[in-house]
């Protein structure tokens, strides 16, 4: 059995966006949608996470900190992409200062679209991402 | 029988308290209007703990924390098993002192803030765990735990002040809301996660369980203020220690972390005012 699958601890990093998906992240912590249902924490904190939600875009001055958070968690590790300009860029995907997608930069294991991605979308994405985590650790374990 | 009885104590306690912390969360959710997580949550994000990587700053960083697991392990076995009140005080700072070197071991300015500030909360709350010692010895004239839960007259009889003193002072040993400086879940924006920002896998592990059996400790503190040698008063012990389990959670949501100063400052004044007060009218009548 599976632990990792009953408690998932999430990092949100907030790439070049606008804030829409940031707060729509924020609002599945709410009352009306309760991740905490899932055992899902909101964690501050990489070395505690499980799953790193990234919303934006990705641009030359944030690659480094994205590395970095990604390199501090613990394995097994998935990436999320919350809302189409973590995805693709979206409608900043041809601004000067964006390189693109979050997987321009890390493997990305789910990607959630939308504009700004519905709360429901993230928590179905995120519980997408638990299958894929649990996948990992039983290749860690061999 | 009594190595049995020690291995009890050692598995028990922590299920207990790993289900009183599960109760705390859906309880702690329910006052938000939320429905909250499975009551084995806190078992689940354990045993995903020990199945992760622990990523590892230096040797001493980790090695603190299983001393300071095996300290409040030592302090749950004295208590439940009627010893001294004191050694287990003592024994129980010490495991506190360990785990708070564990945060200044990392070297993480995080850790370090949490480290300072977790020093702060022991030194405003260590007083009135003193005086609950000492008084406690002034009401039963033992410092022996399975004496002063045999008298015939409940302990908070004569100390209700002090008793008052334990559940403010509580609010820190449960790392409730107003006084929650050094780590905390709802802290991230400030200091990430305090002392236990560096920690992973199964270190941070071992912190979830030392905390378990921290919150038996603390309960079986309130339990020593109303047990007697009537089997009767045990029932209103366990209830008392519910109730204020409780009022402990509520107060936590109700509350938001105040800053060092406050929480030193009003600590001190409260020990000041109930427990030596109290004390001072105990020696002036028995």
């Amino acid at each position: 059995m599976s632990f990792i699958k009953k408690s998932p601890w999430i990092l949100h990093y907030d790439g070049t966006s606008c804030n829409g998906c940031d707060i729509e992240v924020l609002a599945c912590l709410t009352p009306l949608y309760d991740i905490e249902r899932f055992g899902i924490i909101n964690t501050g904190n990489p070395k505690h996470a499980d799953i790193l939600l990234i919303t934006g875009s990705v641009n030359d001055q944030n690659i480094p900190v994205i590395k970095q958070l990604y390199e501090q968690m613990a394995d097994p590790k998935v990436v999320v992409a919350v809302g189409i300009c973590a995805t693709s860029g979206g409608i900043f995907a041809e601004c000067y200062n964006i390189v693109g997608g979050i997987d321009k930069v890390l493997p990305v294991d789910v990607y959630v679209p939308g504009c700004a991605a519905r709360p429901e979308s993230i928590i179905d994405g995120v519980v997408k991402a638990l299958d894929i985590l649990g996948e990992k650790q039983k290749t860690a374990r061999k | 029988m009594f190595i049995l009885r020690i291995f009890l104590i050692i598995v028990l306690a922590p299920i207990l308290g790993g289900l009183l912390t599960g109760l705390d969360r859906i309880i702690s959710a329910r006052l938000q209007g939320r429905k909250g997580p499975p009551l084995l949550q806190p078992f689940y994000d354990v045993l995903k703990l020990i199945g992760k990587e622990s990523i590892e700053v230096n040797t001493f960083h980790r090695f603190y924390v299983y001393i300071s697991l095996i300290f409040i392990i030592f302090t749950t076995v004295i208590m439940l098993l009627g010893g001294d009140i004191l050694l287990a005080i003592f024994v129980l700072t010490l495991g506190s002192i360990f785990f708070v070197l564990g945060g200044y071991a990392s070297n993480s300015p995080y850790s370090v803030i949490g480290s300072e500030r977790e020093l702060l909360m022991m030194m405003a709350y260590e007083p009135m765990v003193l005086i609950i010692g000492a008084s406690l010895y002034y009401a039963s004239g033992s410092f022996f735990i399975k004496d002063i839960v045999s008298e015939s007259i409940p302990a908070i009889v004569y100390l209700p002040g002090v008793f008052l003193g334990l559940v403010f002072i509580l609010l820190f040993k449960l790392r409730k809301a107003p006084f929650d400086l050094s780590m905390s879940h709802h802290a991230h924006q400030e200091i990430v996660q305090g002392i236990t920002t560096e920690y992973s896998g199964r270190d941070l592990a071992v912190i979830q369980i030392s905390h378990w059996y921290e919150t038996i400790i603390a309960l079986t503190l309130v339990y020593l203020f109303f047990a007697t040698n009537a089997p009767i008063s045990k029932v209103w012990a366990i209830s008392a220690c519910s109730i204020v389990f409780l009022f402990e959670t509520v107060i936590g949501n109700a509350c938001a972390r105040l800053k060092w100063q406050v929480a030193l400052k009003s600590t001190w004044i409260i020990t000041g005012i109930l427990g030596v007060i109290n004390l001072v009218v105990l020696s002036f009548f028995k």
